[in-house]
Formats: structure tokens, sequence, C-alpha cells
């Protein structure tokens, strides 16, 4: 190994260690039986599952984890079908005030989400979305928008515009041009999109806490927040962990189900290469 | 099969520029009609007004007598070879090619039976299963015709379909091109900017500049009798020669000498009434001899240097230093420009096309000799031919 491969492998290793290591952390603390929490060892002595066990038996965790998986879904589903009818305008046509939309889209991804959380909790009482799903469905699409038409406009002005034409040449409709040569040719920006969609509303913190007050539409991360443990003397960290490790299991299956559709290069052969 | 008229078709953008200005045309049933100009001169635009894909600002578009307009593409039933090819990557060949068959709704059996025909004819049966991103060039842009040929659409337009290819394959799909056009007998539209593929393939030409048809006629027609100094230029390779030149009385004063005016210049030159003095003497590479093969009494010859001597096979190219330029002329620069061609177009040089047997080398001085009758004369102020008839 040359000088510059050892460099960039211990730059590597330092990056990849301190990026696990509180998440085997967690890990591991979730293993733990609770009266070995402090005994200062990172590999548990003990091999327990108690805590997931409690996480679920108590019930404390089964319905946020529904309503997470549940407002998720939903949330990426609007943001996807109205984001691909967006970007598409946006990559293809030419109107006024393109730019305008984009700039204000921009714009709700760079708002301080903290500032709206009064507001919202305001109009969301007094329109009785205040602690359902819906309350919180709205705000997730609002903030995963951006993010989406972003993404997908850019897989759009990819695709050649000359395949559309010859869609329409060959005689089909703008539609069916659209379902039969768009639509697959964007698949994988459609995924990556909704991965992300999904990822940002699975993780929030911030409404979950503040427009819920039960478990009627309570998210897991806001509901760990409230884990107190079997009893009150109970201390509830390894339960905590074992939640934690819980709502990251979903994201990873995501990603790894969803890693080989997420390939460049499904364009190549459209155009002279 | 089909007529297509364009009726002073005219595409203007939104900031006002013409792209195309009033464009008459009529294109016969089973016509291969080229049309050519450098890039920017409106012809892919005109191309796409037939298509569909571009609305007609003014005029009419009219296929087999039926104003089409405001049809949009799916309704006209023409087929398209794009110069990317415009494969869908995500179909098989097979699947490419059946495309505008499913959208038309045509039963399974009739499908396969035309993608059969059309693999058969394009040789393309042994790729039917494989994606276009595993296609040579070559193949895919077989794909691509493939697929505009299972229709039997009234026409075909391609967009400059051999742009891509490398210079030996675009030899050979040329020929199969305008092998399969004949054979089906499909009335043709084609673009490009290749002047060789233009005289080759075309049953007429079409030489348009900056959204103006310069001329309309055969090969043979626009390279014999070029309606202007921008069609003489562009037609023909090597380049055709520009000096400017001065009448005399019986002769034209030039930096090769006096050159007499023979008959035909004479009445061309009465008909049209020159403006002024001033004249562009146009001569065609090949017009040149090395007048030890020349025994033409008539044939005007002058002494020259040569600089350099490219041998070709089968001719010699001789290229000789002159010392005046046809640039000095506004309306010839701005030609020259156009075409992107500065450095051949009119350049201080004359490039003889000699006989494979002359033993010129390079520095020698030679005699060369023309016809006097072989040459055109252009107005420098507008470019028109000035020995032409109408």
């Amino acid at each position: 190994m040359t000088g510059a491969q050892i460099r960039w492998s211990i730059l590597n290793l330092v990056v990849v260690v301190y990026a696990l290591v509180p998440v085997l952390w967690l890990l591991s603390l979730s293993l733990k039986d609770p009266s070995t929490f402090t005994d200062g060892k990172f590999i548990p002595r003990e091999w327990t599952f108690d805590n997931y066990k409690n996480i679920f038996d108590v019930g404390e965790f089964t319905r946020p984890l529904i309503n997470s998986i549940g407002i998720a879904i939903i949330a990426t589903l609007i943001a996807i079908v109205l984001g691909v009818f967006a970007a598409y305008a946006i990559a293809r046509l030419d109107f006024p005030g393109k730019n305008v939309m984009l700039g204000a889209s921009l714009l709700i991804a760079m708002f301080p989400q903290v500032s709206l959380v009064t507001p919202l909790f305001e109009i969301e009482r007094r329109l009785g979305l205040f602690n359902t799903w819906a309350g919180l469905i709205f705000p997730y699409v609002t903030f995963a928008l951006p993010l989406t038409i972003y993404i997908l406009a850019s897989f759009f002005k990819e695709i050649p515009w000359e395949l559309e034409k010859a869609a329409k040449m060959d005689g089909a409709s703008p539609f069916q041009a659209f379902r039969k040569v768009i639509v697959p040719l964007a698949a994988p920006g459609v995924v990556t999109a909704a991965i992300l969609a999904f990822i940002q509303c699975w993780n929030d913190f911030l409404f979950a806490i503040s427009l819920t007050s039960t478990d009627r539409a309570r998210t897991a991360p806001a509901a760990i927040s409230f884990f107190t443990g079997a009893s009150q003397f109970e201390d509830p960290t390894g339960s905590i962990a074992a939640a934690a490790v819980v709502i990251t299991i979903p994201i990873v299956l995501f990603v790894l189900f969803f890693q080989r559709r997420i390939v460049s290069g499904l364009t190549s052969g459209a155009v002279k290469g | 099969m089909a007529e297509i008229v364009l009726d002073k078709v005219t595409k203007r953008f939104r900031d006002g520029t013409e792209a195309v200005q009033e464009i008459d045309l009529t294109i016969a049933d089973k016509e291969f009609l080229i049309l050519v100009g450098p890039s920017g001169c409106g012809k892919s635009t005109t191309l796409n007004m037939i298509a569909g894909l571009e609305d007609i600002s003014d005029g009419e578009l009219r296929i087999d007598g039926d104003r089409v307009n405001e049809r949009s593409p799916q309704d006209r039933n023409i087929a398209m070879v794009f110069q990317s090819y415009a494969l869908y990557p995500h179909m098989t060949v097979r699947e490419n090619m059946e495309f505008p068959l499913t959208i038309a709704k045509l039963d399974k059996a009739t499908i396969k039976q035309k993608i059969d025909e059309a693999a058969e004819i394009l040789e393309l049966g042994p790729y039917l299963d494989r994606k276009p991103s595993d296609l040579s060039g070559g193949q895919r842009q077989r794909v691509a015709m493939g697929r505009a040929i299972v229709r039997k659409p009234k026409a075909f337009l391609m967009d400059e379909p051999l742009s891509n290819l490398d210079a030996k394959l675009r030899a050979q799909m040329r020929t199969s091109i305008s092998r399969l056009q004949k054979s089906l007998g499909t009335t043709t539209v084609y673009v490009t900017h290749d002047q060789t593929e233009a005289m080759t393939l075309g049953d007429r030409i079409v030489v348009m500049r900056a959204g103006i048809v310069q001329q309309i006629g055969t090969p043979q027609d626009l390279y014999e009798r070029p309606a202007n100094l921008f069609v003489a230029g562009f037609i023909g390779s090597p380049t055709m020669n520009f000096l400017p030149g001065e009448l005399v009385n019986s002769s034209i004063a030039t930096a090769i000498g006096e050159i007499p005016i023979s008959d035909r210049l004479r009445s061309g030159l009465s008909e049209h009434g020159p403006t002024g003095r001033d004249v562009i003497v146009g001569i065609r590479p090949e017009a040149f001899e090395d007048s030890r093969f020349v025994d033409d009494q008539t044939a005007f010859t002058f002494p020259h240097d040569i600089d350099i001597v490219e041998s070709l096979g089968s001719a010699k190219l001789a290229y000789l230093d002159v010392d005046i330029d046809a640039r000095a002329h506004e309306h010839f620069a701005e030609i020259a420009q156009e075409s992107g061609a500065e450095d051949v177009f009119g350049s201080q040089q004359i490039v003889a096309q000699l006989d494979a047997r002359s033993p010129v080398r390079e520095g020698d001085s030679m005699e060369i000799s023309f016809r006097p009758d072989d040459i055109q004369l252009f107005d420098p102020t507008d470019g028109t031919n000035l020995t032409e008839h109408d």
C-alpha cells in the first residue's frame, strides 16, 4: 500500500467508527439487562431480549409504530404523486412563474419549522385536525414536496426529450407517452425521492410531539420520549434503546430493498452512446 | 404514400424572430426530398412543423390535400427517425418496433408478422430480444428505421439520421436508406447539413439559409446552375473558388488574368444587368486542368505557382495562393461566416483538381487551364447568379 492509500484508509476508518459507535452503543444497551447498564462494558455480559419484549408487551409502543408507518406511507404517496406532476411540468414546460415556483419550494424547504409549530397547533385545533393522522400528514407532505420536486425534476431533465417526441410520432397521446416512456425511465428517480420523503416523515419529531396528545396519532419517535418504563421505579433506558433500534429497521430495510433500483444509467442506449 | 404541400409556412418564435420564412414547397408522392443548409438555417424547424412537433405560425400545411396545421403528431400518421435515434431504452428491440403498432391497437398476430417483415428487411433478426444499450450505432440506427417503417406511414421524416455514425458506416447506410425508400415508395423528407448526403440521396434538394429557401432543384441543377453565391459555395466538394473580378469590355479582369466572356455569360449578363462593374467569379475546382492534358483551343490558360499538392489517388488537388480576397465584399464575408467554413470558403487560395497523371510538385510553376464557359458570375452586393437564365 502506498502512503496515500494508508492515509485514506485511516481517514475512512475514523469516519466509519465515528458514525457507527452511537448505533452500536444503542444496540448494546437494548440487549443489556437493566441491572448491567452501568457496568462499563460495551459488549453485554448477559444477552437479553427483555427490552424488546417489554415495549411491545406494555403496548405503549405498538400503536405509535402503526401510526408512524401509516402516516409516513400516506404522506410519501401524496408527495410523490404531486411531485411527479409538478416536476414534469418544471422539467418540460416553459411557463411564466416557473422559477418563482422553484424558488418558493426551496423557500419552504429552508423554512424554520419550529416557527410554524405554534400557528399550526392553533390552526389544527380549530379545524379539528389536532391529534389526527391528517394533522400530521399535511405538514409532512408540505415539507416533503420541495425535496421530491427537486429530485424528480432533475431526473426528468435527464430523460432525452426526443424520446417523448418519438413516442408522439409513434402515435402515442401525450399521456400515453408519459405513462409508457417517461414514467418507466424515471422510476429510479421516483424511488429515490420516495425513500428520502419517507425517511423525512418517519424521522420527524417536532411536529409529532407538538401536534399530537395521545396514542391516536402520536408517532413512534414522539412516543419514545414518553417512555417511563414498566413501573415508575424502572429505568426506561433499555426500552428507549430497543424502540430506537426498532424504528431504524424499516429505514434500513427500505433502502436495502430499493438499492438495486436506484441505479443510474438506466437511460443508456436511448440516444447515441 | 402522400403528397405534402407547404404553403407559405412560417415559424415565428415568441421573441419575433422568424426561423422559417414563407416556405413554399410541394413534395410529390414517393419523392425523396432533402432539406440542407448550415446549422440554424431552419431545416429542422421545417421538419418539426411537418411532423407536428412545432406549431406553424403562419401558412398552411397540407398532406394529401387535407389541412393538418392543427392536427397533433399522432393524428398525422407520419413516422420520424431522429438524429439520436430516440430508442426507448427500457424496451427490447422488438418492443421498440412494436410500440407504434401496440399504440394503434393492432392484434398480436399482425404485429408479429409486421415485426418479422421489418426485421428481415433491416437484418435485425438476431437482435430482436436485445436492449438498445447492447447494440452498436449502426444497429440502433436500423432499429430506429424499423420503428418507422413497421407502421406503413404516409411519410418518413428523417432528421440527420446518419450524423452519429462513422464515415464508412454512413456511406453504407446511405445506400441502404436510398434502396429502402425506393422499394417502399414512401414520401421522404430528409434533413442534413452534409452536402454529400444531400447530393447522393435526394430526388430534389432544398437549400436553406437563415430561414429562407435559396434554391430548390435536382442535385445536378444545384451543382451546375446555383442560384446564388450561397448555394454555389455550399454544394460541391471541394468548395467552389471565388475571385473578385471586374467587367472590362469583353473580358473579366481577375487576379489570374483577363478571362474572356463566353456567349452564355454575355447573354446572362445582359439579361440580369449587373449593378456595377464588380463581379465575383466562381470556378469549380473540377473545372481546372493541367494544361498539358488540355487540347481545347478555347481554354483559358494561366501560369501560377503551386503552393501545396494533395494527392487523392484518383486526382490531385493543387492549392494556389492568390493575393486578392473575395471577402473584401461585405455580402460575401457574411455568407462565408454563416457557412461556418471561413477557412475554405473564399479563402485567398484557389483549389484546382488536376488529372492524377499531372507531374506537378509543390513550389513548381505551371500552366493551368479551364474553359471560360465553365465559370459562374455573381453579383457581389446580393450574391445572385448573373449568368443563369431562369
